[in-house]
């Protein structure tokens, strides 16, 4: 397609990389000490430096400065009143002369909006929907494929993993062409007799979509921990005289709190800045928060960057507070996750 | 200490190894270019890549290729990388900004003989009044393509958008100056228009709209169209005819209060460091063989006049990609808006996405 060739180094950095690779194995299977850890992590710092630490902090830049790089809160402003910025782009001599046609910036349509607060707020509330759906249809799934007695278990460990090989996008697409109205669903229900119903382009769609797609991250912390779980205490439960429910209730539920609140972040974390999911499922209809950020970064205007990074860094810090909030939960970590 | 050593043998060896059979099966792609150049930066699927292969083998002119997505990735780029691009292929409206900005090269139309076979109705366009930045490559209009099997009235007004008869079965286009642009024009104001009172009727026929519209898509409209998922949508008049072929049913019409039409120009970035050969594929490509080679690839109208001729019948008469005078006459080429003013036009955009 492209004029993009690897050059030549290219080659020798990629047989490089890869000799390093083996000598990494080779010296893992000696169980040579030789190396010391932080030599290790150094790679890992610089990455973490480039592309986490230096783009946070061109989102801070961003959403305290206008496009001339001038300080200002502005672009806060805009988070409260979406028609804060297309005022302050008004003549001041042009809204006068509006005035005295009679129309004031209410009719103009340009007086305080609330939109950014809305979205925000939907947004939550889809993605806690989201994460009470996943949890709902994933813990039981967890502890079925953790159940040592059901033998299908590790297949259906895999069945979960695979469709992860394939990119989110991809199988957001598939999942448009089997719902819209010619579809393969609906021309089931038509088969069946239930008739065509409309399965695109709404809310239930957009969160069909997101459970979908974000489902794993609830399962598999929650199979780890239940996975790993020691089944001698379910035993210990059964003998002292606890049925199976209080089995359930007493010991395997509060051992596998770390997991659930590790799944509830992955899953929370995604829901509440997911975009494209919304467009592509709810045609254009749904706006979500991050679609709304998006918006504001693909415009022509340049000063919608700025306005699009306070947007982001109000979203960053909603999640680091949810994020320390679930910290005192689960301080180990033992969820396997992210906290 | 033996084991060390032998590590450090087993890793060079690996990578010696790795390397060679790399470079070995790689060998036949490396193709370095020889000589002279031209750096093209166009929109993905927007030429017959033989029309370059034919230039290299007259010229002898090697066509480095290059693609953008957007508008706005196109303008960052020339920004960015000045001298990286020779010939490049914006929207009509991008080209007004970048002679404002003097990202443009006059171009020497001595060098571009094949200049005299663009349509003259399409010389001096109102992006490049003096026509000296700018050759037409392409051009259209946006309009409504309907299924006729599901449309029974004749559809000749942006107001069938509006008919309750048709909910749920229109397609809008999720594009902020196309989709303010027509119902701007539904109302009967210009698609440029500065008034804040106007951009605000218009939102609000939008927003009436809403509750009618199956879904905002741009590229995926063509498709669902093909596959019968609506009655009504605004398309581009390229994706009409790509549409159209797939799928008899369909129609295409520019509504009679007007639309818009637009051109994408090839201009020469002022940084450009391969001026002459730039000029000399515009050339090629105004030819009239190679006009029309375009033309039956790409599917947009063909700003060159004698490759129409070439064409004959078949596109003459095909009102989709060869609109009658009237019809353009009653059409508009955006304009660029500024900065400032495209902030309030966000902003009303905004209030139609987000309008429940």
């Amino acid at each position: 397609m492209t004029d993009f060739h690897v050059p030549v180094w290219g080659y020798w950095m990629m047989g490089l990389g890869f000799a390093a690779f083996v000598a990494l194995l080779i010296s893992y299977i000696h169980k040579n000490r030789g190396f010391r850890r932080p030599i290790f992590a150094s790679p890992y710092v610089l990455w973490i430096i480039v592309f986490t630490v230096i783009p946070c902090l061109l989102v801070a830049y961003f959403s305290f400065t206008d496009p001339q790089g001038n300080f200002t809160f502005d672009n806060f402003k805009n988070f409260w009143d979406s028609n804060f910025n297309a005022r302050k782009a008004m003549d001041p001599e042009l809204i006068r002369q509006y005035e005295d046609m009679g129309l004031t910036l209410n009719d103009l349509g340009l007086s305080r909006d609330s939109i950014n607060i809305d979205t925000l707020v939907f947004s939550l509330w889809m993605a806690f929907l989201c994460t009470v759906i996943c949890l709902l249809l994933g813990y039981p799934a967890a502890h079925i494929m953790a159940d040592r007695e059901f033998k299908l278990g590790p297949t259906l460990v895999i069945l979960f993993i695979v469709p992860m090989w394939m990119n989110f996008l991809l199988r957001t697409i598939a999942m448009m062409s089997l719902l819209e109205d010619n579809g393969l669903i609906n021309s089931v229900l038509e088969m069946i007799g239930v008739g065509r119903q409309k399965l695109l382009n709404n809310l239930a769609a957009v969160q069909l979509g997101m459970v979908y797609n974000f489902l794993p991250f609830m399962v598999f912390p929650i199979y780890n921990v239940l996975n790993k779980m020691d089944y001698k205490l379910s035993e210990a439960a059964m003998d002292l005289g606890c049925d199976k429910w209080q089995t359930f209730y007493k010991v395997t539920l509060p051992l596998s709190v770390p997991g659930v609140v590790s799944g509830i972040t992955m899953v929370f974390m995604p829901a509440v800045t997911t975009f494209y999911i919304s467009r592509l499922l709810g045609g254009g209809k749904v706006q979500l928060f991050g679609d709304l950020i998006e918006a504001k970064f693909l415009s022509t205007s340049l000063n919608e960057w700025n306005v699009g990074s306070a947007l982001s860094l109000i979203m960053m810090i909603l999640i680091l507070a949810s994020l320390g909030l679930l910290r005192k939960v689960d301080p180990e970590g033992e969820g396997g996750g992210i906290v | 200490m033996k084991k060390k050593t032998l590590i450090i043998a087993l890793a060079v060896l690996a990578a010696v190894a790795v390397a060679a059979v790399v470079l070995i099966l790689n060998r036949g792609g490396e193709k370095k270019p020889t000589g002279q150049v031209v750096n093209v930066y166009n929109w993905y699927d927007y030429m017959d890549e033989e029309v370059f292969d034919l230039f290299e083998e007259e010229t002898g002119i090697h066509v480095n290729k290059m693609y953008f997505t957007t508008n706005e990735d196109m303008m960052v780029q020339v920004r960015v990388s000045p001298g990286a691009y020779d010939l490049v292929f914006p929207s009509d409206y991008c080209v007004e900004r970048m002679i404002s900005e003097n990202m443009l090269a006059e171009i020497n139309f001595d060098n571009v003989p094949n200049f005299s076979n663009v349509s003259k109705d399409l010389v001096n366009p109102d992006y490049d009044p003096e026509n000296k930045y700018s050759v037409p490559f392409m051009w259209g209009t946006v309009g409504i393509l309907y299924n006729t099997t599901m449309v029974d009235e004749p559809v000749d007004s942006w107001g069938i958008l509006w008919d309750e008869k048709y909910a749920d079965n229109i397609i809008m286009l999720d594009s902020i100056r196309d989709t303010m642009g027509v119902a701007l024009k539904y109302l009967g104001y210009s698609m440029n228009t500065r008034e804040v009172s106007e951009l605000k009727a218009a939102t609000d026929k939008l927003i009436e709209q809403k509750p009618l519209v199956k879904a905002y898509y741009v590229d995926e409209t063509k498709d669902k169209m093909v596959a019968g998922e609506a009655a009504l949508a605004v398309v581009y008049s390229g994706d009409a005819l790509y549409a159209i072929e797939k799928n008899e049913d369909l129609a295409y019409v520019v509504p009679k209060e007007g639309s818009n039409v637009w051109i994408d120009p090839m201009v020469i970035p002022a940084t450009a460091k391969n001026k002459e050969n730039a000029e000399k594929l515009i050339d090629f490509l105004c030819r009239p063989d190679i006009a029309k080679k375009n033309c039956e690839y790409i599917w947009y109208s063909s700003p060159n006049a004698a490759a129409i001729e070439l064409m004959g019948e078949d596109y003459t008469e095909n009102a989709t990609i060869n609109p009658s005078e009237e019809v353009i006459a009653n059409c508009e080429f955006f304009h660029d808006i500024p900065d400032n003013f495209l902030t309030i036009y966000n902003s009303f955009w905004s209030q139609v996405k987000n309008a429940r």
